[in-house]
Protein backbone atom coordinates (compact mmCIF):
# COMPACT_ATOMS: atom_id res chain seq x y z
CA UNK A 1 0.00 0.00 0.00
CA UNK A 2 1.48 3.28 -1.07
CA UNK A 3 1.32 6.64 0.64
CA UNK A 4 -1.30 7.86 -1.85
CA UNK A 5 -3.48 4.82 -1.11
CA UNK A 6 -3.40 5.58 2.58
CA UNK A 7 -4.34 9.21 1.97
CA UNK A 8 -7.21 8.15 -0.32
CA UNK A 9 -8.56 5.68 2.20
CA UNK A 10 -8.23 8.19 5.03
CA UNK A 11 -10.08 10.77 2.93
CA UNK A 12 -12.87 8.30 2.07
CA UNK A 13 -13.32 7.38 5.73
CA UNK A 14 -13.42 11.03 6.80
CA UNK A 15 -16.18 11.81 4.31
CA UNK A 16 -17.92 8.55 5.25
CA UNK A 17 -18.06 9.52 8.93
CA UNK A 18 -19.24 13.04 8.06
CA UNK A 19 -21.91 11.38 5.91
CA UNK A 20 -23.10 9.22 8.84
CA UNK A 21 -23.42 12.29 11.08
CA UNK A 22 -25.15 14.24 8.30
CA UNK A 23 -27.68 11.44 7.74
CA UNK A 24 -28.42 11.01 11.43
CA UNK A 25 -28.78 14.73 12.12
CA UNK A 26 -32.55 15.04 11.40
CA UNK A 27 -33.23 12.02 13.64
CA UNK A 28 -31.18 13.48 16.47
CA UNK A 29 -32.93 16.86 16.13
CA UNK A 30 -36.36 15.25 16.09
CA UNK A 31 -35.76 13.07 19.13
CA UNK A 32 -34.08 15.92 21.05
CA UNK A 33 -36.90 18.39 20.41
CA UNK A 34 -39.57 15.84 21.33
CA UNK A 35 -38.45 15.91 24.98
CA UNK A 36 -38.65 19.67 25.35
CA UNK A 37 -40.83 21.42 27.89
CA UNK A 38 -41.20 24.43 25.61
CA UNK A 39 -44.18 24.93 23.33
CA UNK A 40 -41.96 25.86 20.39
CA UNK A 41 -39.09 24.03 18.75
CA UNK A 42 -35.89 25.18 20.46
CA UNK A 43 -32.52 23.54 20.58
CA UNK A 44 -31.22 22.63 23.05
CA UNK A 45 -34.49 22.31 25.00
CA UNK A 46 -34.72 24.65 28.02
CA UNK A 47 -35.97 21.78 30.15
CA UNK A 48 -36.71 18.12 29.50
CA UNK A 49 -40.27 16.94 29.67
CA UNK A 50 -42.64 14.27 28.41
CA UNK A 51 -45.57 16.62 27.92
CA UNK A 52 -45.64 16.28 24.13
CA UNK A 53 -45.84 12.52 24.39
CA UNK A 54 -48.78 12.90 26.76
CA UNK A 55 -50.42 15.41 24.43
CA UNK A 56 -50.49 12.93 21.56
CA UNK A 57 -53.78 11.25 22.41
CA UNK A 58 -55.55 14.61 22.55
CA UNK A 59 -54.64 15.36 18.97
CA UNK A 60 -57.87 15.15 17.04
CA UNK A 61 -57.77 13.29 13.78
CA UNK A 62 -54.22 12.07 14.24
CA UNK A 63 -55.08 8.45 14.99
CA UNK A 64 -57.59 8.35 12.16
CA UNK A 65 -54.82 9.53 9.85
CA UNK A 66 -52.41 6.90 11.20
CA UNK A 67 -55.04 4.21 10.70
CA UNK A 68 -55.82 5.30 7.15
CA UNK A 69 -52.13 5.43 6.23
CA UNK A 70 -51.44 2.01 7.75
CA UNK A 71 -54.48 0.59 5.98
CA UNK A 72 -53.44 2.02 2.59
CA UNK A 73 -49.79 0.99 3.02
CA UNK A 74 -50.61 -2.60 4.02
CA UNK A 75 -53.28 -3.27 1.40
CA UNK A 76 -51.44 -1.55 -1.47
CA UNK A 77 -48.19 -3.37 -0.63
CA UNK A 78 -50.05 -6.70 -0.56
CA UNK A 79 -51.66 -6.01 -3.96
CA UNK A 80 -48.29 -4.93 -5.36
CA UNK A 81 -46.64 -8.11 -4.13
CA UNK A 82 -49.23 -10.23 -5.97
CA UNK A 83 -49.10 -8.20 -9.21
CA UNK A 84 -45.32 -7.79 -8.93
CA UNK A 85 -44.64 -11.51 -8.39
CA UNK A 86 -46.67 -12.42 -11.48
CA UNK A 87 -45.05 -9.78 -13.66
CA UNK A 88 -41.53 -10.56 -12.44
CA UNK A 89 -42.01 -14.30 -13.15
CA UNK A 90 -43.20 -13.40 -16.65
CA UNK A 91 -40.10 -11.26 -17.26
CA UNK A 92 -37.75 -13.87 -15.80
CA UNK A 93 -39.26 -16.93 -17.53
CA UNK A 94 -41.41 -15.83 -20.44
CA UNK A 95 -40.11 -15.73 -24.00
CA UNK A 96 -41.09 -12.45 -25.59
CA UNK A 97 -39.57 -9.19 -26.75
CA UNK A 98 -39.39 -5.97 -24.81
CA UNK A 99 -38.50 -7.36 -21.38
CA UNK A 100 -36.22 -4.40 -20.74
CA UNK A 101 -39.03 -2.03 -21.68
CA UNK A 102 -41.38 -3.77 -19.22
CA UNK A 103 -38.79 -3.49 -16.48
CA UNK A 104 -38.25 0.23 -17.19
CA UNK A 105 -41.99 0.88 -17.37
CA UNK A 106 -42.91 -0.87 -14.13
CA UNK A 107 -40.13 0.85 -12.18
CA UNK A 108 -40.68 4.27 -13.81
CA UNK A 109 -43.32 5.63 -11.36
CA UNK A 110 -40.42 5.98 -8.91
CA UNK A 111 -38.91 8.70 -11.07
CA UNK A 112 -42.06 10.54 -12.12
CA UNK A 113 -42.95 13.79 -10.35
CA UNK A 114 -45.45 12.90 -7.62
CA UNK A 115 -47.55 16.03 -7.96
CA UNK A 116 -47.96 15.47 -11.70
CA UNK A 117 -48.98 11.84 -11.21
CA UNK A 118 -51.44 13.02 -8.55
CA UNK A 119 -52.95 15.69 -10.80
CA UNK A 120 -53.21 13.30 -13.73
CA UNK A 121 -54.94 10.68 -11.57
CA UNK A 122 -57.32 13.26 -10.09
CA UNK A 123 -58.42 14.37 -13.54
CA UNK A 124 -58.68 10.79 -14.79
CA UNK A 125 -60.69 9.53 -11.80
CA UNK A 126 -63.04 12.49 -12.15
CA UNK A 127 -63.54 11.69 -15.81
CA UNK A 128 -64.39 8.03 -15.22
CA UNK A 129 -66.67 9.03 -12.33
CA UNK A 130 -64.63 7.58 -9.45
CA UNK A 131 -65.39 9.97 -6.61
CA UNK A 132 -64.63 7.83 -3.60
CA UNK A 133 -61.49 9.15 -1.87
CA UNK A 134 -60.53 5.85 -0.27
CA UNK A 135 -60.62 3.87 -3.52
CA UNK A 136 -58.77 6.63 -5.40
CA UNK A 137 -56.08 6.64 -2.73
CA UNK A 138 -55.80 2.86 -2.75
CA UNK A 139 -55.37 2.67 -6.55
CA UNK A 140 -52.79 5.48 -6.39
CA UNK A 141 -50.87 3.77 -3.59
CA UNK A 142 -50.60 0.56 -5.61
CA UNK A 143 -48.86 2.68 -8.27
CA UNK A 144 -46.57 4.07 -5.53
CA UNK A 145 -45.69 0.67 -4.05
CA UNK A 146 -45.46 -1.52 -7.18
CA UNK A 147 -42.11 -0.09 -8.46
CA UNK A 148 -40.34 -0.87 -5.16
CA UNK A 149 -41.60 -4.45 -5.22
CA UNK A 150 -40.82 -4.83 -8.94
CA UNK A 151 -37.29 -3.48 -8.57
CA UNK A 152 -36.23 -6.01 -5.93
CA UNK A 153 -38.18 -8.91 -7.44
CA UNK A 154 -36.78 -8.39 -10.95
CA UNK A 155 -33.24 -8.37 -9.58
CA UNK A 156 -33.66 -11.42 -7.37
CA UNK A 157 -35.63 -13.51 -9.87
CA UNK A 158 -32.94 -12.85 -12.44
CA UNK A 159 -30.60 -14.76 -10.14
CA UNK A 160 -33.08 -17.45 -9.08
CA UNK A 161 -32.58 -20.99 -10.35
CA UNK A 162 -35.93 -21.82 -11.91
CA UNK A 163 -35.01 -25.48 -12.37
CA UNK A 164 -36.08 -25.80 -8.72
CA UNK A 165 -39.63 -25.01 -9.86
CA UNK A 166 -39.37 -27.59 -12.62
CA UNK A 167 -38.16 -30.12 -10.06
CA UNK A 168 -41.10 -29.35 -7.78
CA UNK A 169 -43.44 -29.81 -10.72
CA UNK A 170 -41.88 -33.13 -11.62
CA UNK A 171 -42.59 -34.17 -8.04
CA UNK A 172 -46.26 -33.45 -8.67
CA UNK A 173 -46.81 -29.88 -7.50
CA UNK A 174 -48.99 -27.61 -9.54
CA UNK A 175 -47.34 -24.47 -10.95
CA UNK A 176 -48.99 -22.00 -8.53
CA UNK A 177 -48.22 -24.32 -5.63
CA UNK A 178 -44.58 -24.62 -6.71
CA UNK A 179 -44.35 -20.82 -6.81
CA UNK A 180 -45.88 -20.56 -3.35
CA UNK A 181 -43.84 -23.36 -1.74
CA UNK A 182 -40.49 -23.02 -3.52
CA UNK A 183 -40.00 -19.64 -5.16
CA UNK A 184 -41.42 -17.32 -2.50
CA UNK A 185 -39.62 -18.89 0.50
CA UNK A 186 -36.37 -18.80 -1.48
CA UNK A 187 -36.81 -15.14 -2.29
CA UNK A 188 -37.95 -14.17 1.21
CA UNK A 189 -35.19 -11.51 1.59
CA UNK A 190 -36.30 -9.78 -1.61
CA UNK A 191 -39.92 -9.85 -0.50
CA UNK A 192 -39.04 -8.42 2.89
CA UNK A 193 -36.88 -5.64 1.42
CA UNK A 194 -39.18 -4.71 -1.44
CA UNK A 195 -42.20 -4.89 0.82
CA UNK A 196 -40.58 -2.76 3.50
CA UNK A 197 -39.50 0.00 1.13
CA UNK A 198 -42.90 -0.08 -0.59
CA UNK A 199 -44.63 0.19 2.77
CA UNK A 200 -42.47 3.16 3.82
CA UNK A 201 -42.99 4.93 0.48
CA UNK A 202 -46.74 4.59 0.85
CA UNK A 203 -46.71 5.79 4.47
CA UNK A 204 -44.60 8.80 3.50
CA UNK A 205 -46.32 9.84 0.28
CA UNK A 206 -47.58 13.40 0.22
CA UNK A 207 -47.56 14.73 -3.36
CA UNK A 208 -49.85 12.12 -4.93
CA UNK A 209 -52.20 11.73 -1.96
CA UNK A 210 -52.82 15.48 -1.56
CA UNK A 211 -54.88 15.54 -4.75
CA UNK A 212 -56.98 12.50 -3.87
CA UNK A 213 -57.97 13.11 -0.26
CA UNK A 214 -61.19 14.61 0.98
CA UNK A 215 -62.15 16.05 4.37
CA UNK A 216 -62.77 12.62 5.88
CA UNK A 217 -59.87 10.72 4.35
CA UNK A 218 -56.60 12.42 5.28
CA UNK A 219 -53.41 10.39 5.28
CA UNK A 220 -50.74 10.85 7.94
CA UNK A 221 -48.32 13.05 5.93
CA UNK A 222 -51.18 15.36 4.93
CA UNK A 223 -52.36 15.65 8.53
CA UNK A 224 -48.78 16.25 9.67
CA UNK A 225 -48.11 19.08 7.22
CA UNK A 226 -51.47 20.59 8.15
CA UNK A 227 -50.48 20.54 11.84
CA UNK A 228 -47.12 22.09 11.06
CA UNK A 229 -48.87 24.95 9.31
CA UNK A 230 -51.59 25.44 11.91
CA UNK A 231 -49.95 24.83 15.27
CA UNK A 232 -46.31 23.75 15.08
CA UNK A 233 -45.80 22.35 18.57
CA UNK A 234 -43.39 19.51 19.38
CA UNK A 235 -46.08 16.82 19.54
CA UNK A 236 -45.18 15.88 15.96
CA UNK A 237 -41.59 15.34 17.06
CA UNK A 238 -42.92 13.08 19.81
CA UNK A 239 -44.95 11.05 17.34
CA UNK A 240 -42.02 10.80 14.92
CA UNK A 241 -39.78 9.60 17.73
CA UNK A 242 -42.31 6.85 18.33
CA UNK A 243 -42.12 5.91 14.65
CA UNK A 244 -38.30 5.88 14.85
CA UNK A 245 -38.44 3.41 17.74
CA UNK A 246 -40.76 1.22 15.67
CA UNK A 247 -38.37 1.44 12.72
CA UNK A 248 -35.45 0.41 14.94
CA UNK A 249 -37.40 -2.67 16.07
CA UNK A 250 -38.17 -3.56 12.43
CA UNK A 251 -34.50 -3.05 11.47
CA UNK A 252 -33.27 -5.27 14.29
CA UNK A 253 -35.70 -8.03 13.28
CA UNK A 254 -34.80 -7.61 9.60
CA UNK A 255 -31.07 -7.70 10.26
CA UNK A 256 -31.46 -10.85 12.36
CA UNK A 257 -33.54 -12.65 9.75
CA UNK A 258 -32.17 -11.33 6.46
CA UNK A 259 -29.05 -9.32 7.22
CA UNK A 260 -28.87 -5.59 6.57
CA UNK A 261 -26.40 -5.92 3.75
CA UNK A 262 -28.63 -8.33 1.87
CA UNK A 263 -31.56 -6.01 2.40
CA UNK A 264 -30.08 -3.06 0.57
CA UNK A 265 -28.35 -5.16 -2.04
CA UNK A 266 -31.36 -5.86 -4.21
CA UNK B 1 -42.02 -25.71 -23.81
CA UNK B 2 -42.41 -22.63 -25.97
CA UNK B 3 -46.14 -22.76 -25.46
CA UNK B 4 -45.63 -22.73 -21.71
CA UNK B 5 -43.22 -19.81 -21.75
CA UNK B 6 -45.81 -17.92 -23.75
CA UNK B 7 -48.40 -18.73 -21.16
CA UNK B 8 -45.98 -17.55 -18.48
CA UNK B 9 -45.63 -14.26 -20.33
CA UNK B 10 -49.35 -13.74 -19.73
CA UNK B 11 -48.63 -13.42 -16.01
CA UNK B 12 -47.35 -9.91 -16.71
CA UNK B 13 -50.72 -8.82 -18.06
CA UNK B 14 -52.57 -7.88 -14.82
CA UNK B 15 -49.74 -5.71 -13.48
CA UNK B 16 -49.06 -4.07 -16.83
CA UNK B 17 -52.74 -3.47 -17.51
CA UNK B 18 -53.13 -1.92 -14.08
CA UNK B 19 -50.20 0.46 -14.59
CA UNK B 20 -51.30 1.26 -18.13
CA UNK B 21 -54.79 2.30 -17.02
CA UNK B 22 -54.18 3.89 -13.62
CA UNK B 23 -50.76 5.44 -14.28
CA UNK B 24 -49.76 5.75 -17.97
CA UNK B 25 -53.17 6.66 -19.40
CA UNK B 26 -53.80 9.57 -16.96
CA UNK B 27 -50.33 10.96 -17.69
CA UNK B 28 -50.91 10.64 -21.41
CA UNK B 29 -54.28 12.40 -21.13
CA UNK B 30 -52.63 15.19 -19.14
CA UNK B 31 -50.01 15.68 -21.86
CA UNK B 32 -52.68 15.52 -24.54
CA UNK B 33 -54.93 18.06 -22.83
CA UNK B 34 -52.06 20.51 -22.52
CA UNK B 35 -51.78 20.73 -26.34
CA UNK B 36 -55.50 20.65 -26.99
CA UNK B 37 -56.92 24.03 -27.98
CA UNK B 38 -60.41 25.23 -28.88
CA UNK B 39 -59.77 24.28 -32.47
CA UNK B 40 -57.30 21.50 -32.95
CA UNK B 41 -53.89 21.00 -31.43
CA UNK B 42 -51.93 24.01 -30.27
CA UNK B 43 -48.77 24.86 -28.40
CA UNK B 44 -50.26 28.17 -27.23
CA UNK B 45 -50.17 27.30 -23.53
CA UNK B 46 -46.48 26.45 -23.79
CA UNK B 47 -45.72 29.65 -25.68
CA UNK B 48 -47.52 31.57 -22.93
CA UNK B 49 -45.67 29.65 -20.24
CA UNK B 50 -42.18 30.11 -21.66
CA UNK B 51 -42.96 33.70 -22.67
CA UNK B 52 -43.37 34.71 -19.04
CA UNK B 53 -40.09 35.66 -17.45
CA UNK B 54 -41.23 34.59 -13.98
CA UNK B 55 -41.88 31.06 -15.26
CA UNK B 56 -38.48 30.90 -16.92
CA UNK B 57 -36.84 31.96 -13.65
CA UNK B 58 -38.72 29.23 -11.78
CA UNK B 59 -37.82 26.60 -14.38
CA UNK B 60 -34.17 27.60 -14.26
CA UNK B 61 -34.17 27.62 -10.44
CA UNK B 62 -35.76 24.16 -10.34
CA UNK B 63 -33.10 22.73 -12.67
CA UNK B 64 -30.25 24.51 -10.85
CA UNK B 65 -31.38 23.33 -7.40
CA UNK B 66 -31.80 19.76 -8.68
CA UNK B 67 -28.36 19.81 -10.30
CA UNK B 68 -26.63 21.24 -7.21
CA UNK B 69 -28.45 18.75 -4.98
CA UNK B 70 -27.31 15.87 -7.19
CA UNK B 71 -23.72 17.15 -7.22
CA UNK B 72 -23.61 17.64 -3.43
CA UNK B 73 -25.08 14.18 -2.87
CA UNK B 74 -22.57 12.67 -5.32
CA UNK B 75 -19.57 14.39 -3.70
CA UNK B 76 -20.56 12.98 -0.30
CA UNK B 77 -21.80 9.62 -1.58
CA UNK B 78 -18.85 8.53 -3.71
CA UNK B 79 -16.16 8.52 -1.00
CA UNK B 80 -18.73 7.15 1.45
CA UNK B 81 -19.57 4.23 -0.82
CA UNK B 82 -15.82 3.69 -1.24
CA UNK B 83 -15.29 3.57 2.53
CA UNK B 84 -18.37 1.34 2.98
CA UNK B 85 -17.06 -1.18 0.48
CA UNK B 86 -13.95 -1.56 2.69
CA UNK B 87 -15.87 -1.50 5.98
CA UNK B 88 -16.44 -4.66 7.99
CA UNK B 89 -18.37 -5.74 11.06
CA UNK B 90 -19.72 -2.99 13.28
CA UNK B 91 -18.67 -0.18 10.91
CA UNK B 92 -20.61 -1.69 8.04
CA UNK B 93 -23.65 -1.96 10.31
CA UNK B 94 -23.25 1.69 11.34
CA UNK B 95 -23.16 2.76 7.68
CA UNK B 96 -26.17 0.64 6.76
CA UNK B 97 -28.23 1.82 9.73
CA UNK B 98 -27.36 5.46 8.93
CA UNK B 99 -28.63 4.91 5.38
CA UNK B 100 -31.78 2.95 6.14
CA UNK B 101 -33.01 4.40 9.45
CA UNK B 102 -33.60 7.97 8.15
CA UNK B 103 -35.96 6.52 5.54
CA UNK B 104 -38.34 5.64 8.36
CA UNK B 105 -38.50 9.32 9.34
CA UNK B 106 -40.94 10.86 6.90
CA UNK B 107 -39.73 13.54 4.52
CA UNK B 108 -41.97 16.10 6.24
CA UNK B 109 -40.35 15.58 9.62
CA UNK B 110 -36.88 15.54 8.06
CA UNK B 111 -37.42 18.79 6.18
CA UNK B 112 -38.92 20.36 9.28
CA UNK B 113 -35.91 19.27 11.35
CA UNK B 114 -33.68 21.08 8.85
CA UNK B 115 -35.81 24.19 9.03
CA UNK B 116 -35.30 24.20 12.82
CA UNK B 117 -31.53 23.92 12.34
CA UNK B 118 -31.41 26.72 9.78
CA UNK B 119 -33.44 29.26 11.78
CA UNK B 120 -31.69 32.50 12.67
CA UNK B 121 -31.97 31.53 16.34
CA UNK B 122 -31.39 27.90 15.44
CA UNK B 123 -28.68 25.48 16.38
CA UNK B 124 -26.24 26.26 13.55
CA UNK B 125 -26.39 30.00 14.13
CA UNK B 126 -26.03 29.70 17.90
CA UNK B 127 -23.00 27.47 17.39
CA UNK B 128 -21.42 29.77 14.82
CA UNK B 129 -21.85 32.71 17.18
CA UNK B 130 -20.62 30.79 20.20
CA UNK B 131 -17.35 29.83 18.54
CA UNK B 132 -16.99 33.36 17.22
CA UNK B 133 -17.19 32.72 13.47
CA UNK B 134 -19.93 35.32 13.15
CA UNK B 135 -21.35 38.03 15.39
CA UNK B 136 -24.77 38.25 13.87
CA UNK B 137 -27.06 35.41 12.86
CA UNK B 138 -26.52 34.33 9.27
CA UNK B 139 -29.70 34.13 7.23
CA UNK B 140 -29.95 30.52 6.17
CA UNK B 141 -33.59 29.51 6.19
CA UNK B 142 -35.36 30.55 2.97
CA UNK B 143 -32.10 30.39 0.98
CA UNK B 144 -31.28 28.14 -1.93
CA UNK B 145 -28.21 26.82 -0.09
CA UNK B 146 -30.39 25.60 2.77
CA UNK B 147 -32.70 23.92 0.28
CA UNK B 148 -29.83 22.13 -1.48
CA UNK B 149 -28.38 20.91 1.83
CA UNK B 150 -31.76 19.69 3.08
CA UNK B 151 -32.62 17.98 -0.20
CA UNK B 152 -29.21 16.32 -0.49
CA UNK B 153 -29.70 15.01 3.03
CA UNK B 154 -33.06 13.45 2.21
CA UNK B 155 -31.93 11.91 -1.11
CA UNK B 156 -28.42 10.85 -0.05
CA UNK B 157 -29.28 7.17 0.61
CA UNK B 158 -30.53 6.84 -2.98
CA UNK B 159 -27.15 8.04 -4.21
CA UNK B 160 -24.96 6.00 -1.84
CA UNK B 161 -26.71 2.64 -2.24
CA UNK B 162 -26.34 2.13 -6.03
CA UNK B 163 -22.71 3.30 -5.98
CA UNK B 164 -21.96 1.07 -2.99
CA UNK B 165 -23.45 -2.00 -4.60
CA UNK B 166 -21.36 -1.46 -7.75
CA UNK B 167 -18.08 -0.72 -5.94
CA UNK B 168 -18.60 -3.69 -3.63
CA UNK B 169 -18.94 -6.08 -6.54
CA UNK B 170 -15.96 -4.56 -8.26
CA UNK B 171 -13.24 -7.16 -8.29
CA UNK B 172 -10.70 -5.99 -5.73
CA UNK B 173 -7.84 -7.59 -7.62
CA UNK B 174 -8.37 -5.34 -10.66
CA UNK B 175 -6.90 -2.15 -9.19
CA UNK B 176 -4.18 -4.28 -7.56
CA UNK B 177 -3.33 -5.87 -10.88
CA UNK B 178 -3.11 -2.43 -12.42
CA UNK B 179 -0.88 -1.39 -9.56
CA UNK B 180 1.47 -4.37 -9.93
CA UNK B 181 1.80 -3.50 -13.60
CA UNK B 182 3.15 -0.15 -12.51
CA UNK B 183 0.07 2.05 -12.82
CA UNK B 184 0.13 5.16 -10.67
CA UNK B 185 -2.70 5.53 -8.13
CA UNK B 186 -4.24 8.35 -10.20
CA UNK B 187 -4.11 6.22 -13.35
CA UNK B 188 -5.64 3.28 -11.46
CA UNK B 189 -8.49 5.42 -10.20
CA UNK B 190 -9.30 7.18 -13.48
CA UNK B 191 -8.82 4.14 -15.72
CA UNK B 192 -9.98 1.24 -13.56
CA UNK B 193 -12.06 2.09 -10.48
CA UNK B 194 -13.95 5.11 -11.79
CA UNK B 195 -15.11 3.65 -15.14
CA UNK B 196 -16.23 0.43 -13.45
CA UNK B 197 -18.23 2.32 -10.85
CA UNK B 198 -19.90 4.63 -13.39
CA UNK B 199 -23.10 2.54 -13.75
CA UNK B 200 -23.76 3.08 -10.04
CA UNK B 201 -23.03 6.80 -10.39
CA UNK B 202 -25.43 7.09 -13.35
CA UNK B 203 -28.20 5.18 -11.55
CA UNK B 204 -27.83 7.17 -8.33
CA UNK B 205 -27.54 10.55 -10.07
CA UNK B 206 -30.54 9.95 -12.34
CA UNK B 207 -32.66 8.91 -9.40
CA UNK B 208 -31.54 11.79 -7.18
CA UNK B 209 -31.99 14.33 -9.97
CA UNK B 210 -35.51 13.17 -10.80
CA UNK B 211 -36.48 13.25 -7.12
CA UNK B 212 -34.94 16.72 -6.78
CA UNK B 213 -36.67 18.35 -9.77
CA UNK B 214 -40.05 17.20 -8.51
CA UNK B 215 -39.68 17.65 -4.74
CA UNK B 216 -42.47 19.61 -3.13
CA UNK B 217 -42.48 19.08 0.64
CA UNK B 218 -38.82 19.99 1.16
CA UNK B 219 -38.89 23.41 -0.59
CA UNK B 220 -42.23 24.34 0.92
CA UNK B 221 -40.84 23.79 4.43
CA UNK B 222 -37.31 25.16 3.86
CA UNK B 223 -37.76 28.06 1.41
CA UNK B 224 -41.51 28.60 1.46
CA UNK B 225 -43.27 30.80 -1.05
CA UNK B 226 -40.33 33.15 -1.54
CA UNK B 227 -38.54 31.01 -4.06
CA UNK B 228 -40.96 28.96 -6.09
CA UNK B 229 -40.05 25.74 -7.88
CA UNK B 230 -42.03 24.05 -10.65
CA UNK B 231 -43.69 21.68 -8.17
CA UNK B 232 -44.75 24.55 -5.96
CA UNK B 233 -46.22 26.36 -8.98
CA UNK B 234 -48.19 23.22 -9.84
CA UNK B 235 -49.54 22.87 -6.32
CA UNK B 236 -50.38 26.56 -6.19
CA UNK B 237 -52.23 26.55 -9.51
CA UNK B 238 -54.31 23.51 -8.61
CA UNK B 239 -54.85 23.78 -4.87
CA UNK B 240 -55.05 27.55 -4.35
CA UNK B 241 -55.55 29.38 -7.64
CA UNK B 242 -57.79 26.68 -9.14
CA UNK B 243 -56.21 27.47 -12.48
CA UNK B 244 -56.24 24.01 -14.05
CA UNK B 245 -54.98 24.86 -17.56
CA UNK B 246 -51.91 26.61 -16.13
CA UNK B 247 -51.30 23.76 -13.69
CA UNK B 248 -51.60 21.20 -16.49
CA UNK B 249 -49.09 23.05 -18.65
CA UNK B 250 -46.49 23.26 -15.85
CA UNK B 251 -47.18 19.59 -15.03
CA UNK B 252 -46.52 18.66 -18.65
CA UNK B 253 -43.22 20.60 -18.63
CA UNK B 254 -42.08 18.87 -15.45
CA UNK B 255 -43.25 15.51 -16.78
CA UNK B 256 -41.30 16.02 -20.01
CA UNK B 257 -38.11 16.71 -18.02
CA UNK B 258 -38.70 13.60 -15.88
CA UNK B 259 -39.31 11.38 -18.90
CA UNK B 260 -36.19 12.75 -20.54
CA UNK B 261 -34.13 11.92 -17.43
CA UNK B 262 -35.51 8.35 -17.34
CA UNK B 263 -34.84 7.73 -21.04
CA UNK B 264 -31.43 9.43 -21.05
CA UNK B 265 -30.19 7.58 -17.97
CA UNK B 266 -31.38 4.21 -19.22
CA UNK B 267 -29.69 4.90 -22.58
CA UNK B 268 -26.49 5.89 -20.76
CA UNK B 269 -26.67 2.81 -18.53
CA UNK B 270 -27.14 0.65 -21.62
CA UNK B 271 -24.08 2.18 -23.29
CA UNK B 272 -21.95 1.76 -20.17
CA UNK B 273 -23.10 -1.85 -19.93
CA UNK B 274 -22.27 -2.50 -23.57
CA UNK B 275 -18.78 -1.04 -23.21
CA UNK B 276 -17.83 -3.45 -20.45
Amino acid sequence: MTQTDRITIFFAWTIGIICIIFLMLPIIITVATSFTSSAVYTLPPPEWSLRWYRSLDRRSGLWEAVQLSLNLALISTAISIVLGTMAAIAVARGEFRGKQAIATFTVSPLMMPGLVVGVAMLQFFREIGLRDAYWSLLLAHVVITLPFVMRTLLASMGAFDFSLIDAARTLGMSYPRAILKVLIPNLAPAYLTGGLFAFLASMDNYPISIFLTDARNKTLPIKMLQYLEEQPDPSLAAMSSGLIVMAIVVLVVASRTVGLNKMIDT
Amino acid sequence: MIARSNRIALLAVPGLAFLAIIYALPLFLLLFKSIQGAEGLTLASYIDFFGDEFNRTVLWRTLRVALLTTLLALVIAYPTAFAMARAKGIWLTVFLVALVLPMSLGVIVKAFAWSILFRSNGFINTTLQAIGITDEPVRMLFTETALVIGAANVFLPFMVLPIYSVIRQLNKSLPEAASSLGATPWFRFTRVTLPLSLPGVVAGSAFTFSLAISMYVIPSLIVGERQQTLSMLIARSFLYLRNEPLGSTISAVLLAIAIFVVLFSSWLAGRLGARQ
